[in-house]
């Protein structure tokens, strides 16, 4: 499944970004293949969340390049990477509680007919869109309040997909799902991954889960890429081990230093 | 968790009849989903109260007096209610409204300006200053409250210095324009009635309106959605503040004097704010009805205006208000709960 130079979707070298004193990427390089979909994985506190923003225009990177489709671009705003086709759904999902359904799948790109808005047009395209993707809900009326996280998170993903997004970036979207919202999440990235038009990269922190759904799993380990590997090569077992080791390592070397600190910290281990 | 218990038990089970209930049913429930029918309900029982107990009540010039005594706060409050929705609160738009007729004053009688771009040059006046609100709250990230705290006593300070805290009397000049801005005496009410409509529709059927609540509703989320919310704040700062000069103009033409008690300090942003809450506006962001709004400016204007028709002392009248405002509140937070579950 590695990505030839043609069907390359998106590559990103040597980015790096600082917030003030913090390292938060040091140097990252990662490919994207067209139609791939491909797990980030990593520590809390690694720099996935940074990345993400990165690539979809919310922050700039203090170095490094990004090339799209072939082509190197600065991303100047989150709009910008929006009209190349890079979107994301953000662990917060960016809905508003206090509007409907249908003017979350629309927001900041309602259809107007100036100077009102055309609520009739985007109510029947949610509903439409909606139905076509499978996701089941009462009523696209209904305040985003009132549904539950799985349907929340379905939206999100559905409002990326929905205007001809042809990078998909997914932050946490199995954060505090129950299994069987977290099953519609999955089934909704399969079906994106049969059309085959849309290449995503999915931020979870489940290995179970994103191994049934990946092509390839990389390690974001402090501020650059440490692993790299096809799905089929690697295991849950791997990909936890080797999360844990850079823990327990840290963990030693922190007993070395101050041997009572371990005992303090972690008194039932 | 109770208080949801006990209100299941009143509402009956109903999901099973949806299609076959009456029409008057759902004409009531959806009256009853929209937040501004509670106000209405209070308004019109007022109005048949005082009616009741005073003839003198429905009589035109009482019913302008009224109308006088609400247009002003409503108007500021369909600016305010933006500002709210947008999470953010102007203290300084009272003051604003105080300034803006002097300006008027100031560049007819002093630079020998035409009114009508006397009036327009005032109105940019006070744009500028919800400018200044907004990029001070948004830029220099100061909270909305101590931003337009600060304004508001440079204005005042402004407005007493210029004119050595004495009335000025309307411009010459003025006789033509001044029918549409308070000499005829449904003007106000005119106004009034144009600036809710144009805000409602503002807030409840554009863009703006719709990245205003998503900019109160959830500031990050709209920023992530790629919504410009420092501008949206900023413009509703901007909209207010020239409402407010509009105010100030309106009543110096209609009391016939331009006095820098006009606005009374911070007094008349403070009952548009109570007339926000009262019609139904949360503090809190995100929600807010323009609507609502002119039905709280009613409410205050008639309960003080019967009070007096009926014999009862002002005096107790900030009672009245105090409690409205609280009970406005507690309702409102209990009907937005009410309605996420989903039972209204």
């Amino acid at each position: 499944m590695a990505a030839d130079r043609n069907g390359e979707a998106l590559r990103v070298e040597h980015i790096a970004k600082h917030f003030g004193g913090v390292t938060a990427l040091a140097d990252v390089n990662l490919r994207l293949a067209k139609g791939e979909v491909l797990g980030l994985i990593g520590d809390n506190g690694a720099g996935k969340s940074t990345l993400i923003k990165i690539i979809c225009g919310f922050h700039q990177p203090d170095a490094g390049r990004i090339v799209i489709n072939g082509d190197e671009v600065t991303l100047r705003s989150v709009d910008h990477a929006r009209s190349l086709g890079i979107d994301t759904v953000y662990q917060d999902l960016a809905l508003v509680n206090e509007l409907s359904v249908y003017h979350n799948m629309f927001l900041n790109r309602e259809l107007v007919r100036w100077p009102l808005l055309s609520n009739r047009r985007m109510r029947k395209l949610a509903r439409q869109h909606l139905d076509d993707m499978g996701v089941n809900l009462p009523s696209v009326d209904d305040e985003v309040a009132k549904l539950s996280g799985g349907q929340r998170q379905a939206i999100a993903v559905a409002r990326s997909v929905y205007t001809d997004a042809r990078i998909l970036l997914l932050d946490e979207p199995l954060a505090a799902m129950g299994a069987k919202e977290g099953a519609l999440i999955l089934d909704l990235v399969r079906d994106l991954k049969a059309k085959g038009d849309v290449s995503i990269i999915i931020i979870a922190h489940n290995y179970g889960q994103i191994l049934e759904v990946c092509d390839r799993i990389n390690l974001l380990q402090h501020g650059s890429i440490t692993f790299d590997k096809p799905t089929s090569q690697t295991s849950v077992q791997e990909l936890t081990d080797l999360v844990v080791a850079e823990y327990r390592a840290a963990r030693t070397q922190k007993l070395q230093a101050d041997p009572g600190a371990g005992a303090r910290q972690a008194p039932r281990s | 968790m109770s208080d949801t218990i006990e209100v299941a038990e009143r509402v009956e089970p109903a999901p099973a009849g949806r299609p076959s209930r009456g029409i008057l049913r759902r004409v009531g429930e959806e009256f009853l989903r929209r937040r501004e029918a509670s106000v209405l309900v209070v308004a019109v029982a007022l109005g048949v109260y005082f009616a009741s107990a005073s003839p003198a009540f429905l009589t035109q010039p009482n019913l302008v007096n009224i109308s006088q005594a609400t247009a002003p706060v409503a108007i500021i409050a369909a600016g305010l209610v933006l500002v709210l929705v947008s999470g953010e609160i102007d203290l300084s738009v009272a003051a604003v409204a105080a300034l803006a007729p002097f300006n008027m004053h100031y560049l007819v009688d002093f630079y020998s300006v035409p009114v009508l771009p006397a009036i327009l040059l005032a109105l940019a006046v006070s744009a500028a200053i919800g400018f200044a609100n907004g990029a001070i709250t948004v830029y220099l990230k100061v909270p909305s409250f101590v931003t337009t705290l600060g304004t508001g006593y440079i204005v005042i300070g402004i407005v007493l210095t210029t004119s050595h805290a004495y009335p000025a009397p309307i411009p010459e000049g003025a006789e033509g324009i001044s029918k549409w801005f308070g000499v005829w005496p449904w003007a106000h009410l005119t106004w009034a009635v144009l600036v809710t409509i144009v805000f409602h529709l503002l807030l409840t059927r554009t863009r703006w309106g719709l990245h205003t609540v998503a900019t109160g509703g959830n500031l990050l989320g709209a920023t992530e959605a790629g919504i410009r919310s420092g501008r949206i704040k900023i413009g509703n700062f901007m909209m207010l503040s020239v409402l407010g000069g509009l105010v100030g103009i309106m009543e110096a033409f209609r009391i016939n004097t331009i006095d820098p008690n006009i606005g009374g300090g911070f007094e008349l942003m403070f009952v548009a704010v109570s007339a926000a809450v009262i019609g139904g506006t949360a503090l809190a962001g995100g929600s807010g009805t323009v609507v609502g709004a002119f039905l709280g400016a009613l409410v205050l204007a008639e309960l003080q205006n019967g009070f007096n028709l009926i014999g009862i002392s002002a005096n107790p009248y900030f009672l009245i208000q105090g409690a409205a405002i609280l009970i406005a509140m507690i309702a409102n937070v209990r009907l937005s709960r009410l309605r996420r579950a989903g039972r209204v």
